[in-house]
């Protein structure tokens, strides 16, 4: 951990930069505190979802275009979940429905968790090392997934209603907040943690960080750096399962499709973050919040391409993205 | 001649090589050989797949860069054409070319931004990029619904004497095995197998070229191309502005063939899934891949999707099976195609043919 003096701060800065430039342009301080909120919370749902990701091509430089299918699958999961224990969800108590909401991540994440292992075993491990086919192989495995997902749920878009005490908006002053939100935030400032505690204050952060640095040296020492990094791609799945879960619950409504559509997202998310970098990657998926909710509300049709536009102006200044990581 | 033709890049295998000349017979002669309007859309969709393909390989096989933006440069050029042509009341030569160079240059443009935005820093960004850029295309594409017709896209016609309706002579010819309508779409036939046939081989004159080496020694070790002096960042580019434009062309010749465009036929994420499907069963890194890959996926793809229906029907009553068997799963097993063919042919059909024809070689020297 760099001391607090060497910390580069500027990246850091962008996020509240961000969102008093769009003040002035939003105009009614309600509103602009109302969108900001829902920026911040979305940013911090797509972290959730990039976070796996960013660990997955970070630690094992494994670059997984399938990481959407994670997603899909940990969202689909949570239906089937969620309609099983129907009169919790339903019920208008916070703890039954959180009683509710629990399993169904626990299971979505156990599931993705599961696939992914599978997943390395088969589609990854022949092709480590080798970016252009683990590009096509992921592609291929991406595919194959959401062929899978139409068979066992149905090609139709299925509705993931929010549990009833989470849905509506709490006043906080003049700006409504989305109560899910609230609960996004919470969900992806733990993951957060739990990432850059694992990583940098644990003997299991340490192996895979040194692994990462010289995996001869580590297995020489007798760790089986494999075995871990086996471990690294299931945590990163099972982040995906979770935030499949917690995106779906956003949404309302999984298709199939969903994987690849939020592919697009958080590869526009770990590109801006530096291709592997936790921190980086929240700064990112902030970012892209904010901006799709600014633009959203300011001008609809320029959406699309908002994510893209802040995209190149990042490389621009950092053409490595805001934290790169500095051993690749 | 044929030496100069081919660019010194001669098939070196006999079996291949007799597999490249009746492919190319049946598609020169397809309208012919095979009467019918289905057999004749399935060979005018091969051979604009070739085009389509081989630009890819370029980018793919030679240059080893991943690119998921191919199908939007595809689509740019049926775009041009088809907006050109839609927007004028009598469609004529000139409206025609004019869309073909609007295209041309939009695809230039574009493709020169992507690639020195992304390749200047890393080759890895440029298929996340690529992806973002190609998908928020498409949802463009389809909400811009005055200029591109959106999701129903845009029907228009084509110069008179490619339209159906022009008659060479009055009387089909008659064949033994079937009645060929001599009109405007055999003409169009023929515009598309010449065009096509010029792109393929000026790809296998530049692939074979000074510059198509740089692109290997770049994709073999980017590395060390660079430390002998040459720019990687412009060659890369390069290599994608180029393999961009041949993408355009024949989008443009899709649109001169169906004188239909709108976002599944030329931009989908589906188009895209099978040129990179094509380029790996053909062989990446050699442009004959792309016309072996080619004639084989778009026939299994016309017809393979008739049989899934059979199997489905045979494996009725046994659990998951007809599902799995459906024809609308047939994506499925394209992609388990796709991963088998990635581990245990990255060579593809042409590479394993002529590694049997360096092994039978090595043994005749024995």
């Amino acid at each position: 951990m760099t001391s607090l003096k060497d910390m580069d701060w500027k990246p850091m800065a962008l996020v509240p930069l961000l969102a008093l430039a769009a003040l002035p342009a939003v105009g009614s301080p309600s509103t602009w505190l109302t969108l900001t909120v829902a920026g911040l919370a979305m940013g911090m749902i797509v972290f959730i979802i990039a976070s796996g990701l960013t660990l997955v091509f970070g630690l094992m430089d494994v670059l997984n275009f399938g990481h959407g299918v994670f997603i899909a699958l940990g969202a689909f999961v949570a239906t089937t979940v969620l309609a099983s224990m129907g009169q919790y969800t339903t019920a208008d108590s916070l703890w039954l429905n959180l009683l509710a909401l629990l399993p169904a991540m626990l299971v979505a994440m156990a599931v993705a968790g599961a696939l992914g292992l599978v997943f390395e075993r088969f589609i990854i491990r022949p092709v480590y090392g080798m970016h252009l086919k683990q590009i096509l192989i992921t592609m291929g495995g991406m595919i194959i997934g959401e062929e899978m997902i139409k068979v066992i749920w149905g090609p139709e878009q299925i509705p993931l209603p929010l549990p009833e005490a989470l849905r509506g908006a709490v006043l906080l002053g003049d700006a409504a907040v989305e109560k899910y939100r609230l609960v996004a935030v919470l969900v992806g400032a733990a993951v957060f943690a739990a990432m850059v505690w694992t990583l940098n204050r644990t003997k299991v952060g340490l192996l895979i960080r040194a692994g990462v640095q010289d995996r001869e040296m580590v297995e020489s020492l007798g760790y089986r750096i494999r075995r871990l990094f086996v471990g690294v791609f299931v945590a990163g799945s099972a982040l995906a399962g979770l935030g499949g879960v917690m995106w779906g619950l956003y949404q309302q409504t999984v298709i199939p499709q969903m994987g690849a559509q939020v592919n697009v997202l958080i590869f526009i998310v770990i590109i801006i973050g530096g291709l592997g970098s936790t921190l980086g990657a929240l700064i990112g998926a902030l970012l892209v919040g904010l901006m799709a909710n600014y633009t959203g509300f300011l001008v609809p049709k320029v959406a699309l391409f908002s994510n893209i536009a802040l995209m190149v102006a990042i490389l621009l200044w950092r053409p490595q993205g805001v934290y790169p990581v500095t051993s690749r | 001649m044929l030496q100069r033709l081919l660019s010194k890049d001669l098939p070196r295998s006999p079996w291949l090589a007799v597999l490249l000349v009746v492919l190319f017979l049946g598609l020169a002669f397809a309208p012919f050989l095979f009467p019918g309007v289905k057999a004749l859309n399935v060979a005018a969709k091969i051979l604009i797949f070739v085009a389509l393909v081989a630009s890819f390989d370029l980018l793919l096989g030679y240059t080893g860069i991943v690119s998921f933006a191919h199908t939007m440069f595809f689509g740019i050029g049926a775009y041009g054409v088809a907006i050109a042509l839609s927007s004028v009341e009598e469609a004529s030569w000139g409206v025609l070319l004019l869309g073909v160079l609007c295209a041309l240059a939009v695809s230039l443009l574009l493709s020169l931004l992507i690639g020195l935005f992304s390749l200047r820093v890393r080759a890895i960004f440029f298929a996340m990029i690529t992806l973002a850029v190609a998908s928020a295309f498409l949802t463009l594409a389809s909400q811009l619904s005055d200029f591109t017709g959106g999701e129903d896209g845009l029907t228009f016609s084509v110069p008179e004497l490619l339209s159906p309706g022009f008659e060479l002579s009055e009387e089909p010819l008659a064949l033994p095995w079937g009645e060929v309508n001599l009109n405007g779409k055999l003409l169009t036939y023929y515009l598309v197998f010449a065009s096509v046939c010029a792109i393929f081989l000026t790809l296998l004159r530049i692939v074979n070229s000074p510059f198509g080496r740089v692109l290997q020694a770049i994709r073999e070790n980017d590395f060390r191309a660079e430390a002998l002096g040459y720019r990687t960042v412009v060659y890369r580019t390069l290599s994608n502005v180029l393999s961009a434009s041949f993408a355009t062309l024949a989008g443009c010749l899709l649109a001169i063939w169906l004188r239909y465009n709108g976002p599944d036929t030329s931009l989908s994420f589906e188009i895209m899934l099978d040129i990179l499907l094509i380029v790996v069963i053909g062989g990446m890194g050699t442009l004959y891949g792309a016309l072996v890959g080619s004639v084989l996926f778009v026939l299994a793809q016309s017809y393979l999707q008739d049989l899934l229906r059979l199997a489905g029907e045979a494996a009725e009553g046994i659990p998951l099976l007809p599902a799995l068997l459906t024809p609308d799963r047939w994506l499925l097993w394209l992609g388990l195609l796709f991963v088998v063919s990635v581990y245990y042919f990255p060579t593809g059909i042409v590479g394993k043919l002529r590694e049997r024809a360096v092994l039978a070689q090595l043994r005749r020297l024995k």
